[in-house]
């Protein structure tokens, strides 16, 4: 298989038993990483992002989750491709870690209470690099200081409830970059923090990136980051992909009704009112998985009938795709 | 810190004090005079009346309450008079076989019932799951006794692998005594390792979905390392709670298996006080009892302490 | 097919066939204690030298004791005592606990009063406590009611406690107070319908507890008397003839072992059906 990129997602399905029956809240995923490049994954709450990312990872809840469709296909440092879907479970553990890592959103609950940061992040280079205890920990302080935590000698003894929120994001990055990862799956990295501490985590996360050329998946719901550190845009909307482009072809000509109320509930353009006060817009309803047509249907200012029925597909161009029946009308 | 565990102590204080309220007052409920009670059936009415001075009997109950608290708070249990001997001296001389039986009973309850439960939380809903739960339910709802009698028919009696009862001659060698331990210590952990199991199973599943778990996951740790190292170490408050309760409650609660295999435990002296009716024995070894309870419950307080990190800073 | 609640709440308890099971030995159990007169083979107190420790066989199923007294109609009955001192202990400690649970969770300034008492009793092993219960008392029937009451109280008033502190809080309490509802008929009817799902679970494990505690204080010789057929006292007079004749102990303790365990099960059911977060836990 000759692929140039570095990740390649390929219409993933995931399905989850729950309850009430089966769902799926993955269809039909299509999207890829090239090494060294960005890509932001965006999305509303329960649009699937996190799903995609975590079963690109293998981690998602068992028994109840799975993959049910399409290939995950990652180049090795090898240069071998291997699909992770199918991938025995000892192997994806070697490349978790290693070649392929991941931050989460919460930082608060994502380390271990009970170990020290140093404990932690040593744990993941003794078993990848195979190198010893003591060799390990030292590496810990050295990728302590390269995300910028101060007095990274004594700071790897400490425990995660010594630190402020800010400090365990960055000792998350510091876990996640200890083996020189090739892909580093960033899962809404700022959405928990201040935002004064978002902009330093974020431009750590890009200075990494430039210096070590990984490439990464970054998850957000907020269209401000997105600006900032991704050089494309994957859009999803209930489980599926609704849009793909450079920032700035997103940004500048979205071509969705979807990606254009998204951009439209940017603060930066609320419109100012005569009154001189600015309203934020709003997309009203909620995200709704449909049987029939396309799933933004409901929402949409601009459906019409043929919205409802008909069969939507992504219209597939390179580096850009869109689905969506009347996106020219949406140019217009 | 110092000051929660001393804000403990202070409970711990106050529930043996209500302990030795209720034993004090329950034992009053007694029909009959205590004096004459102490003194069983060929005592004379002189004898009774000079032992109600002794004792203060003729003093209004509160008083009486009041100098019996203030004994007992100097370590002074009373006296047996069946027993021709002070309370405290009947307790300590059983207290050896009591006090091995409750720590290998414990120590086997231990030893089954965390990896099970482990076992049992990792395969959730499995087959596995299925078959530890179920024998920890019927572990648990086997009368002690009942399992005592047929493991003495099977292991004793029938195999002739250990002694049937007793706890040896005076003076035996150690190794005979765990040869007497053997069979009760199983019985006593079988029945008490089915509240570890589901205590482990519980506490081990509650930390599985925690976020540092999926974390330790994706560092590509194996699932034993993310189990054992990770989850466990989280779980562990309310097993090692679990565990320290159960050693607590075998200290006074191993009173029908110690009858069942004839050990001169605490438990026996109570049965024998029980149809002796010589109350200061059993109020001394309710109060023993509670008080080990109390220790247990401090000392696992005091671990916790030191060894959570989330607590010592 | 219609959806009643009832027929709902049958199918969700049942949908484990393990508690359906437990259910039907259950019902067996207490229509032998019902119907023990009609059912039982033998009167159980029927003395018959002659046919003394009788191995199992056609004539007696479960073989007969020190007495020639056949051992199965005795089980049959002893499952109206046992299961009858068990059903009026559940009766007794559900009372009286749920209504100390109440004040104590609704009341703050009752709280730590009755839940040190609590603490205090749950310091001492439950069958050291029943035992010296007994011994204050007296051993009969009636008393062993009584101890295993008192023991088992502090269990229900902590669970009880437990869920009126939440209940206390939720919206409908703060309206009903807010409404001028009297505090008497926002304990006893507001706040004990929604506790009254946890006690119920709790009912079936103390039931369980209680049968287990009976045969065990039976057999210490505190409990019922021994000319009482209990599964407890069976097993007491039982045991110095084990060496030659294990059935004189073996069955009535699986007798034991099956109402017990059924109990269990049939609690854990309810407590499956009634709290979905504990099923995935517990």
């Amino acid at each position: 298989m000759d692929t140039p990129h570095l990740l390649s997602i390929k219409g993933l399905e995931v399905r989850f038993r729950t309850e009430d029956g089966e769902v799926t809240p993955v269809r039909g995923v299509t999207l890829s990483v090239a090494a060294g490049e960005t890509v932001a994954l965006v999305g509303e709450s329960g649009s699937g992002k996190s799903v995609t990312s975590l079963a690109t990872m293998g981690l998602l809840p068992r028994p109840a989750g799975r993959v049910s469709g399409g290939q995950i296909l990652f180049r090795r440092r090898s240069g071998e491709v291997t699909d992770l879907v199918t991938l025995p479970l000892p192997e994806l553990r070697k490349l978790r870690g290693s070649e392929i890592a991941m931050i989460f959103q919460e930082p608060m609950t994502s380390l271990n209470p009970v170990l020290t940061v140093g404990e932690q992040i040593a744990e993941s280079v003794r078993l990848h690099m195979g190198i010893g205890h003591g060799a390990a920990l030292r590496r810990a302080e050295e990728m302590l200081g390269l995300v910028e935590i101060p007095n990274a000698r004594d700071r790897i003894h400490e425990y995660p409830h010594q630190m402020s929120g800010g400090m365990r994001q960055r000792v998350m990055i510091a876990l996640a970059m200890s083996c020189n990862p090739a892909l580093l799956i960033a899962d809404e990295p700022t959405t928990a923090l201040d935002v004064t501490i978002q902009a330093q985590i974020l431009a750590l996360i890009a200075r990494l990136q430039r210096d070590l050329g990984m490439g990464v998946l970054f998850i957000t719901h907020n269209l401000g980051v997105v600006a900032e550190v991704a050089d494309r845009v994957t859009v999803m909307y209930a489980g599926q992909v609704v849009e793909t482009g450079s920032v700035k072809d997103i940004f500048q000509a979205p071509r969705h009704p979807y990606t254009s109320a998204l951009l439209n509930c940017l603060p930066a353009r609320a419109r100012h009112r005569e009154d001189g006060r600015r309203v934020v817009q709003s997309i009203p309803g909620s995200v709704e998985f449909v049987k029939e047509g396309c799933s933004f249907a409901p929402r949409c200012t601009l459906a019409a009938d043929i919205c409802r029925t008909g069969a939507v597909t992504l219209d597939d161009e390179t580096e850009r795709s869109v689905r969506c029946l009347r996106w020219r009308e949406v140019l217009a | 810190m110092w000051l929660k565990l001393g804000q403990r102590l202070v409970s711990l204080m106050i529930v043996m004090f209500l302990v030795a309220t209720m034993v004090f007052f329950l034992t009053r409920l007694a029909p009959g005079d205590p004096a004459a009670l102490m003194l069983g059936d060929q005592a004379t009415a002189e004898d009774i009346a000079q032992l109600r001075q002794v004792y203060g009997l003729d003093k209004p109950i509160l008083v009486q309450f009041v100098l019996w608290l203030k004994e007992i708070a100097s370590g002074n249990l009373g006296h047996s008079i069946f027993l021709q001997r002070p309370v405290i001296q009947a307790i300590a001389e059983r207290a050896e076989p009591t006090f091995f039986l409750a720590l290998f009973s414990v120590t086997i309850a231990a030893l089954v019932g965390i990896p099970a439960g482990i076992v049992s939380a990792v395969w959730r809903g499995r087959p596995v799951d299925q078959i530890v739960s179920g024998l920890a339910m019927l572990a648990a709802n086997i009368p002690s006794f009942w399992l005592g009698l047929i493991f003495i028919q099977l292991f004793a009696v029938r195999l002739g692998w250990f002694p049937v009862a007793g706890y040896g001659e005076p003076g035996a060698p150690f190794v005979e005594r765990l040869a007497h331990l053997a069979l009760p210590a199983t019985v006593l952990g079988i029945v008490n390792s089915a509240l570890i199991v589901r205590f482990t199973r519980a506490s081990l599943l509650d930390v599985l979905s925690d976020d540092y778990v999926r974390t330790a996951r994706s560092k590509g740790l194996s699932e034993a390392r993310v189990v054992l190292r990770h989850a466990f170490g989280n779980a562990l408050v309310p097993i090692v709670t679990v565990v320290a309760l159960t050693a607590a409650l075998l200290v006074g609660g191993a009173i029908v298996t110690e009858t069942v295999f004839g050990l001169p435990g605490i438990g026996n002296l109570v049965v024998s006080a029980v149809l002796r009716r010589d109350y200061p024995v059993i109020q001394g070894a309710l109060i023993v009892v509670a008080a080990v309870y109390v220790l247990i419950n401090l000392l696992t307080d005091i671990i916790y302490t030191l060894a959570d990190p989330r607590v010592r800073y | 097919m219609v959806q009643t609640p009832a027929i709902l709440f049958f199918r969700r308890m049942f949908r484990r066939k393990l508690v359906l099971a437990a259910f039907i030995v259950l019902a067996v159990i207490v229509l032998m204690a019902l119907l023990a007169p009609w059912i039982s083979p033998y009167e159980p107190t029927s003395i018959k030298i002659i046919r003394r420790l009788k191995p199992p066989g056609e004539l007696n199923w479960l073989g007969t004791d020190e007495f020639g007294r056949d051992i199965l109609s005795r089980i049959i009955y002893g499952a109206r005592a046992s299961l009858g001192i068990g059903f009026a202990v559940v009766l007794v400690s559900m009372t009286v606990g749920t209504l100390f649970g109440l004040l104590a969770g609704y009341f703050r300034s009752l709280d730590g009063l009755v839940m040190r008492f609590v603490d205090a009793m749950m310091a001492l092993p439950d069958i050291l406590l029943a035992i010296f219960l007994v011994a204050v008392l007296g051993a009969s029937a009636f008393n062993v009611v009584l101890a295993l009451s008192i023991v088992y109280t502090p269990r229900v008033i902590r669970v009880v406690r437990a869920s009126t502190l939440v209940v206390r809080e939720l919206p409908f309490v703060e309206a009903a107070r807010a409404l001028g509802v009297s505090t008497r008929r926002i304990l006893s009817v507001h706040i004990l319908l929604n506790v009254a799902s946890p006690v119920l679970v709790q009912a079936t494990f103390i039931f369980a507890y209680a049968v287990l505690a009976e045969a065990g204080l039976s057999f210490l010789g505190a409990g019922v008397p021994p000319e009482v057929p209990t599964w407890g006292t069976m097993i007491a007079s039982g045991q110095q003839y084990a060496d030659s004749s294990f059935w004189v102990v073996l069955f009535p303790g699986l007798a034991i072992v099956l109402a017990a365990l059924s109990l269990q099960v049939v609690g854990d059911g309810l407590r499956d059906m009634l709290d979905p977060k504990l099923r995935k836990t517990l």
